[in-house]
Parts: C-alpha cells; sequence; structure tokens
C-alpha cells in the first residue's frame, strides 16, 4: 500500500474516532446543567418534548468503545498500512489451522503411507479413514456405496476398466483418466447402417452368453473383426487396460447392458473422465483412498 | 449547543448533507483505497479472459440463478480450503463484471469446481441431480440441452467487457460468433464451470 492511501486510511480512522470523541464531549451535560425533565420547548396536543440528560451508564459504554478501539488499531492491522502489534493476517491464520491440522493429521497419513495399498486395505482404521475421504471426494460419481452408476464405474466388482493393481488405481486418482473414447460408429469413417450396429449388438449380446439372433450374431462378429473393433477391445473381446478399453465379454457394462443402450454406445460413442486428485487430495490421501477402493472388491 | 441541534434538525438539504459525510466514512476507509491497490486491480500472472463459449456460459449461469444457490468465494479456513481448494485471492476476480462471490450456499462453492468432474457428468448432473446425487436437492435444467445459442450478441458483450478493461481484442471478438453459434446451452455452461479456479493452479499452496 503507498504511503499516499496509508495516510489517507489513518487519517479518516483518526478523524472518525476524534469526532466521536468530541460528539459525546459537545453533547455532554454536565451534571447539574440539565435537570430531568427540561422542556425542548415544543409541545404538541399537549405532548411535550423532554431533554434528559444520557444515562451515565450508556455514555460510559460508548467511552469503552472507543478506548476498545484504540487497543484495536494498536493490536491488529487497521491503521493503513501499520501491521498491528500483534502481526495477525488472514492468510497467516489459515496457516496456523493448516498447521495444527497436519500436527494431528500428518502423523497418522505418514503411518499409512508406510504400509503398502494391499496391506493397508486390511487395516480397518485405515479403511475407515479412506472411506470417509471416498464419501467426500468420489461419492459424486461413484455414489456413497461405491457401486458406480450409468456412466460411472462400479468399483466393488473387481472389473477394472484401467486396471486394479494399487500402482493402477494410484495412477487413476492421480493423474486423472482420459480413456480415447469409445468412437460413434454411425459416423465418419465407419459410417456403420443401423442394421450392422443390430448385429454388432446381436454378437455382443452372445459374447455375455446372452440370447440373440445367431444369425445376426455370426455376421457381427465378422464387423467385429473387419470394422476394427479388435484393435481396442482385443481378437477376444476381452478388452485392453492400457487403452481403458472395457472386456465385453463379462456382462459388466459401464453404459449399460441392454440390447438398446449397447445398440447406443457403438452408433454414438462414449467417451469416460476420471479427473486427476493430485492437487485436490495429495499422495497421502490417495493412499489411504486407494487401500479403501481395493479393500472393496477383495 | 441545544441551537446547533436544533439547526440541523430543522434545516433539511444540511441533514442530508451530514448524514451522507457520516455515512460514508466506512466506505472512504475501507473500499476506496481497494481501488488502487495492485492486489486488487491487477489479474494474476498468465490469466486469460473467458473464451467466447466461456462468456456465454457465464450469462447462463448467471440467467438461471446459479448464484442465488452457489457461492464463488472461498474463504481462508481450513474447512474451507480443505473441501474446495485454494482460498479465492482477490486477483482472480478482476475482469468480474459482476463478480458471482455470493454470499449464501445451498449447494457447494464453485469457485474450483473446474475440472473437478467429467463434462458428462455435469451433464448428467445438470439435467437431472439425482441421477448422480440421489441426495442433491438442486432443481434440474433440462432446457439446457435444447436451447441452442446464435452468437449474435457474444462479440458485443466482449466489447462491453472491453471497456471495462478486460483484454478482449479484435480479433476475439470477430471470431467470438463461429465459436458459440449452434452450441447448446449446456455445452456453454459446462465450458464455463470447468474453467473455474483455473486461474490459480489447484496444487498452489498446497503441500
Amino acid at each position: 500500500m503507498s504511503n499516499f492511501w496509508s495516510g489517507w486510511i489513518i487519517t479518516i480512522v483518526l478523524i472518525n474516532l476524534l469526532g466521536c470523541l468530541w460528539l459525546l464531549w459537545w453533547n455532554r451535560e454536565q451534571d447539574g446543567d440539565t435537570s430531568v425533565g427540561k422542556s425542548m420547548g415544543h409541545s404538541f396536543d399537549g405532548i411535550e418534548e423532554i431533554n434528559n440528560p444520557m444515562p451515565k451508564w450508556w455514555l460510559n459504554l460508548f467511552y469503552g468503545t472507543i478506548i476498545f478501539s484504540f487497543i484495536y488499531l494498536a493490536l491488529y492491522p487497521g491503521m493503513g498500512s501499520f501491521k498491528g502489534l500483534l502481526g495477525w493476517t488472514s492468510d497467516g491464520q489459515w496457516q496456523l489451522e493448516v498447521d495444527k491440522a497436519d500436527q494431528r493429521y500428518g502423523a497418522i497419513f505418514a503411518e499409512y503411507a508406510k504400509v503398502p495399498v494391499a496391506d493397508l486395505a486390511k487395516d480397518a482404521e485405515a479403511v475407515a479413514v479412506g472411506k470417509r475421504l471416498f464419501g467426500n471426494n468420489c461419492a459424486v460419481c461413484h455414489g456413497s456405496d461405491a457401486r458406480g452408476s450409468n456412466g460411472f464405474p462400479n468399483l466393488t466388482d473387481g472389473d477394472w476398466i484401467f486396471g486394479g493393481s494399487p500402482e493402477n488405481i494410484i495412477e487413476t486418482i492421480t493423474k486423472g483418466r482420459t480413456s480415447i473414447g469409445m468412437p460413434a460408429f454411425t459416423a465418419a469413417p465407419y459410417q456403420l447402417e443401423d442394421a450392422s450396429i443390430t448385429d454388432l449388438t446381436a454378437y455382443l449380446l452372445t459374447l455375455s452368453n446372452r440370447k440373440a439372433n445367431a444369425g445376426d450374431a455370426g455376421k457381427g462378429g465378422q464387423l467385429f473383426a473387419e470394422k476394427g473393433c479388435a484393435a481396442c477391445h482385443g481378437g477376444d473381446a476381452t478388452g485392453m487396460q492400457m487403452m481403458g478399453a472395457p472386456n465385453l465379454t463379462d456382462n459388466v457394462w459401464l453404459y449399460g447392458g441392454s440390447e438398446q443402450a449397447i445398440h447406443t454406445t457403438i452408433a454414438h460413442g462414449r467417451k469416460g473422465v476420471m479427473p486427476a486428485f493430485e492437487g485436490t487430495l495429495g499422495s497421502a490421501k490417495i493412499h489411504v483412498i486407494a487401500s479403501y477402493i481395493l479393500s472393496l472388491s477383495q | 449547543m441545544a441551537k446547533a441541534h436544533e439547526i440541523v434538525e430543522k434545516n433539511l438539504p444540511l441533514l442530508i448533507i451530514l448524514t451522507v459525510v457520516a455515512v460514508s466514512f466506512g466506505g472512504l476507509a475501507e473500499i476506496v483505497p481497494l481501488m488502487f491497490q495492485t492486489q486488487t486491480t491487477q489479474p494474476l500472472e498468465g490469466m486469460k479472459p473467458l473464451g467466447a463459449l466461456e462468456l456465454e456460459g457465464r450469462d447462463i449461469y448467471i440467467r438461471d440463478g446459479c448464484h442465488t444457490c452457489h457461492s464463488q468465494m472461498i474463504r481462508p479456513f481450513r474447512s474451507e480450503t480443505e473441501r474446495y481448494g485454494h482460498y479465492s485471492v482477490a486477483g482472480e476476480s478482476v475482469w468480474e463484471h459482476p463478480f458471482l462471490w455470493g454470499s449464501k450456499r445451498t449447494g457447494p462453492d464453485l469457485a474450483r469446481v473446474g475440472g473437478r468432474y467429467s463434462d458428462d457428468w455435469h451433464r448428467i448432473h445438470l439435467i437431472n441431480p439425482r441421477d448422480v446425487v440421489p441426495e442433491s436437492n438442486m432443481p434440474g435444467f433440462p432446457w439446457l440441452m435444447e436451447n441452442t445459442l446464435t452468437g449474435e450478441s457474444t462479440a458485443n458483450k466482449m466489447a462491453a467487457l472491453a471497456t471495462l478493461g478486460v483484454p478482449y481484442t479484435q480479433q476475439d471478438q470477430d471470431g467470438a460468433r463461429a465459436l458459440v453459434e449452434g452450441k447448446t446451452e449446456m455445452e456453454a455452461l459446462i465450458a464455463y464451470l470447468q474453467q473455474l479456479g483455473s486461474a490459480l493452479p489447484a496444487s498452489a499452496g498446497r503441500k
């Protein structure tokens, strides 16, 4: 803050405080100056305005606030660029709060960080902590029971799109995941007819041991190989975790497994995004959350 | 003394002037200096003004009253920074006309919601919040999917903001319409939400 503005603030604050003092002094009524019940000289319909001296206790309270303000302005910032004798700042107070919490919880998280995720997943207390963190940060998409919903993976079923090893889970939370995406097969360059998509759908239904028209499924199987589905989902359609391409044979469906839903997925494509939590959570908390998530499918 | 009192009480213009003087002290000491401080008038380093689509999204945010339930102001308390991220700093808001800090949180603070959820999540959540958060009491905004933007006035909005000091170039204004035209309101709003808080890196101030 420049000297000018500092001076500006100090001047206004002082004028204000001294002004209040002066106003009180100017309006003071010396003992005996005004007698109780002295008329102000107006009278309307027999109702008269009376000038009584201000009660002593009230006046003293007013003087008290002025004394308080001087003490306050000496201790805390308020007089322009004068920082106050206590050196208080709002971010300093925040830092204090954070340090205090770090001292209390930091040690706990440091202990957890020493234990590998797979072992920590067997520690009931750590898992409970992880569950709380999950509830605050992850449940909004994955559900408070971690069972996900349409478009948001179920984390309890042991079926992993990007891998279920502790390292994979930590990587997923820390850096996030952006799948390369399922393309829309009605669009260029594939431009499949609706009938072809129905064939593909039938083929996928048979892969997860469900009923479908055998003729359609046969044609679908051919399309699966020809149209490049295998490039991501693998020749045996069991998926590739490297690319985030799901296994199509296990009857676990991220975007719904009904004939209609599968048809829509092939026709219009899908693209899932897991946001990165490195900045919001930090590695120590991610470690504990990962152990909770791992515990869910064990 | 009683005399002076009487003069002020019986002279309306004088009473008004003295009242204004009395109530202006607070503003003169607390508000006016802020208009001239680097901290409150300079943008953060590397900050960029909202893109054309994000700018339209911001107007939809205001039109549909998001700011009546969501604040965009993270206070420097641990309870807030743990949940929402680094506390808000003045430099982030210098191009906000009007600012959307808010003072009421029926829903959570959104100052750093950008990147927290996927675009898909936002779309589902805005159409019907209960599809992803069963206990939510937020209303759905399904019309956002149906309304498309023409981008007719985007350039004018940029020009108006430029007069207030937001550094939109002529080039930004010329290209604005093409970026907005035909997009749904949903796309615009999500674009706006996804950049919230990006002026300050999420990891700043964390250990």
